[in-house]
């Protein structure tokens, strides 16, 4: 896509013209063609596969893209991890939709460890790693899933700017990131030893304020929580005890895409896992987490 | 320009190990006050905490090795804007251990920055990294020449510098737009002109950014549409790909390559959208036909006037990233765009070691990893193509040895018109 750099072509007449300029890809256009490639990709070529959906903006946007892909329809199963701790009124939102939908929603769970008392107060790490990624491991293993779409962005985190679209994961679920695959030309990793899974991740390219524009343009619908309540809103969501809120007066689309246009402040500095130590996201990702 | 348009630049910064890329990335994005709220303040800690100076480059390399060993493992990508566009600036890795790295960052870049030590000088991935940009079809280049304050700003060392590696990327074709003096630590010639090197009076690197061009959209090309898959979720049957070049409206009668196939465009499918009736490069879009042909994943679709061409014999000029060496007795899968087919390697010729430009032969038996050569493949089947020069998106493929992309492929020369069987 790189190389010839041509003069646009003139064009005289014009109706032609008026039809090539809505032809043209704006940026949302470009980032949504992408997407649904990688979509269309790892349908093809993934017998078992399984899509995340956190019930957070960008699983959404995701879901949403994956309609895009399939016209209408999502073939793809949605998997679901819940903590338990989760704000009551995500699991309300995720009900509806799949209702509305039509989707195929499996939910995962980590009962064991719940019902021996694993909670925050254990060690955020621990329990990152107990009530999301060995759920999920556990569920994968149950379900023989060999790929999984999650709605993970680049610009999230130092981590994940370091992915890859299809990226391996191995038996024990771990994140070899010093040694990942080349990935040129849109052509991805889809071949594989046995045992292990791949994660894919359509979303990578697009930013925060991306997600927004898109949510609005196509007219999404949205958990409530990321709309300001009481001079706050959530604008990461999670489980309960490790999320926080940030201040804002926001409570509508526009109002947060213009908020996000005069922030400073980094999009998970409210997840409070990430702050337990300089490290702690590659750690996580390490052995699995989203 | 409407707000949504948001055009967006993506850059690579390449050069050898140690030479300051990251650290260049780094005060790019202090310089022009992209850092979120406390992040150069946690990084500060960071080296301090370690007992180092403070480090530009910890703003980026976010993995723990790279940090303890200063070195960029894997490629990043960060954004920043100018007043005139949004960035993304991929960072990719200098360590010859890491070149799938680097490729993997460069290949989805539209413009380069070649970074050189100027107290180092030239070294073998600075002439290599040059190379793979050529052959990733790379042309816009800056080159910067860093660490300008350990050489005390001397314009002859500059100078000199200047003259080698001009000589070298002039081999390759390519001409750089700048050549740029810089202290990348200091902020010298990164976002403001420096009081040290006065002799120098060309742009900034900020400003050497907003001289590159936009990659223009390809829909005036023939149309290549490679066929992603066929969906059936209802009484449609939808053939789905994505439009690499050119455009394809309803009405229009296309072909299917290699098979040669024709048929009628009945519908242009998509879901929840404002277009209608018509689609162009860029777009993932779907479509339903007259007649209910056999169609497979792979096939390229075109207009009937202007065909791809298609061959069982391959010609291309490969970079090898693999471990084990491309060899002549074993099998390997060619993937171009959708198209996968099992292909052994027919003739290998003109090995050349990417540092020095040498050829290591003529006529080689194997090539090994980190080198270039020009390989035929023989391919069990035919596969649709075109010279990269006519079709960059139909004129390149990877080699996929086992379960692993390991190396990658442009078709240049015109291969010798009798083994196509077109």
């Amino acid at each position: 896509m790189r190389t010839t750099y041509q003069e646009p072509r003139l064009i005289d007449e014009p109706y032609t013209r008026h039809l090539v300029k809505d032809m043209q890809l704006d940026h949302l256009d470009t980032l949504e063609s992408q997407s649904v490639y990688i979509l269309r990709e790892a349908y093809r070529k993934f017998k078992r596969l399984a899509m995340l959906w956190s019930i957070g903006k960008d699983s959404t946007v995701l879901l949403w893209l994956a309609r895009k892909a399939f016209l209408g329809h999502c073939p793809i199963p949605l998997v679901h991890i819940d903590t338990s701790l989760k704000i009551p009124e995500m699991i309300a939102f995720r009900d509806r939709v799949a209702k509305e939908w039509d989707l195929r929603l499996v939910v995962g769970q980590n009962t064991e460890a719940l019902a021996a008392g694993m909670g925050p107060d254990k060690g955020r790490i621990v329990c990152c790693n107990s009530l999301k990624t060995e759920a999920l491991q556990q569920l994968m293993a149950e379900k023989d899933y060999t790929g999984l779409i999650l709605g993970i962005r680049r610009d999230e985190e130092g981590t994940r700017a370091k992915e890859r679209y299809f990226s391996p994961r191995d038996k024990n679920f771990e994140w070899n990131y010093k040694d990942q695959p080349p990935e040129l030309w849109d052509q991805f990793k889809t071949d594989f030893d046995k045992d292990t899974h791949i994660r894919i991740h359509p979303l990578l390219h697009w930013t925060e304020i991306d997600v927004w524009k898109y949510i609005k343009r196509e007219s999404i619908p949205i958990v409530g929580l990321y709309f300001a309540r009481n001079g706050e809103r959530y604008r990461s969501l999670g489980c309960q005890p490790c999320t926080g809120r940030v201040k804002s007066n926001a409570t509508t689309v526009d109002e947060i895409i213009e908020e996000l246009q005069h922030s400073t402040i980094s999009e998970r500095s409210v997840r409070a896992q990430d702050q337990e130590d300089t490290y702690a996201m590659q750690k996580l990702r390490a052995k699995g987490y989203m | 320009m409407p707000e949504t348009v948001n055009p967006t630049l993506n850059i690579v910064i390449v050069g050898h190990v140690d030479h300051g890329k990251s650290t260049l990335v780094g005060r790019l994005l202090h310089d022009t006050k992209s850092l979120p709220d406390g992040k150069y303040e946690a990084v500060a800690r960071v080296c301090e905490d370690s007992g180092k100076d403070f480090e530009y480059a910890f703003l980026l390399d976010a993995l723990e090795e790279e940090r303890d060993q200063g070195i960029t493992i894997d490629t990043t990508q960060i954004r920043f804007h100018t007043d005139k566009r949004d960035y993304v600036i991929i960072d990719a890795p200098g360590h010859k251990e890491f070149l799938k790295n680097m490729v993997t960052g460069a290949a989805s870049a539209e413009a380069a920055i070649l970074l050189i030590d100027a107290d180092e000088g030239i070294q073998e991935q600075s002439r290599r990294h040059g190379y793979i940009l050529n052959l990733l079809g790379i042309r816009q280049v800056t080159v910067v020449i860093n660490k300008m304050d350990l050489v005390d700003y001397s314009q002859t060392v500059f100078n000199d510098i200047h003259t080698e590696y001009l000589a070298f990327l002039n081999q390759l074709g390519i001409v750089p737009q700048f050549v740029i003096p810089l202290s990348a630590r200091n902020g010298d010639n990164v976002a403001r002109h420096s009081q040290r090197m006065t002799w120098y009076n060309g742009p900034t690197v900020l400003e050497a950014l907003d001289e590159f061009q936009s990659r223009v959209s390809k829909e005036s090309g023939p149309l290549r549409m490679p066929v992603q898959d066929i969906y059936k979720f209802d009484k449609r049957r939808i053939v789905a790909g994505r439009i690499e070049s050119g455009s394809i409206k309803e009405g229009d009668t296309i072909c299917f390559s290699p098979s040669g196939h024709k048929a009628i465009v009945k519908t242009i499918e998509r879901w929840q959208s404002a277009k209608d009736g018509a689609a162009s490069a860029g777009e993932s879009v779907g479509i339903t036909l007259d007649e209910q042909l056999f169609i497979e994943r792979g096939d390229i679709i075109s207009h009937t006037d202007d065909l791809p061409r298609s061959s069982s014999v391959l010609q291309g000029n490969l970079f090898w990233l693999g471990d084990r060496h491309l060899a002549p007795n074993r099998t390997y899968v060619l993937k171009l765009t959708t198209q996968e087919v099992e292909c052994t390697v027919g003739s290998i010729s003109g090995v050349i070691n990417t540092a020095s430009l040498a050829r290591v032969g003529d006529v080689a038996r194997e090539v090994a990893k980190n080198e270039v050569a020009t390989v035929v493949f023989d391919l069990k089947k035919k596969v649709s193509f075109d010279s990269a020069i006519d079709v960059i998106e139909t004129g390149r493929f990877v080699i996929v040895d086992g379960f692993d992309v390991s190396g990658g492929g442009i078709i240049l020369q015109e291969h010798p018109a009798e083994s196509y069987e077109i």
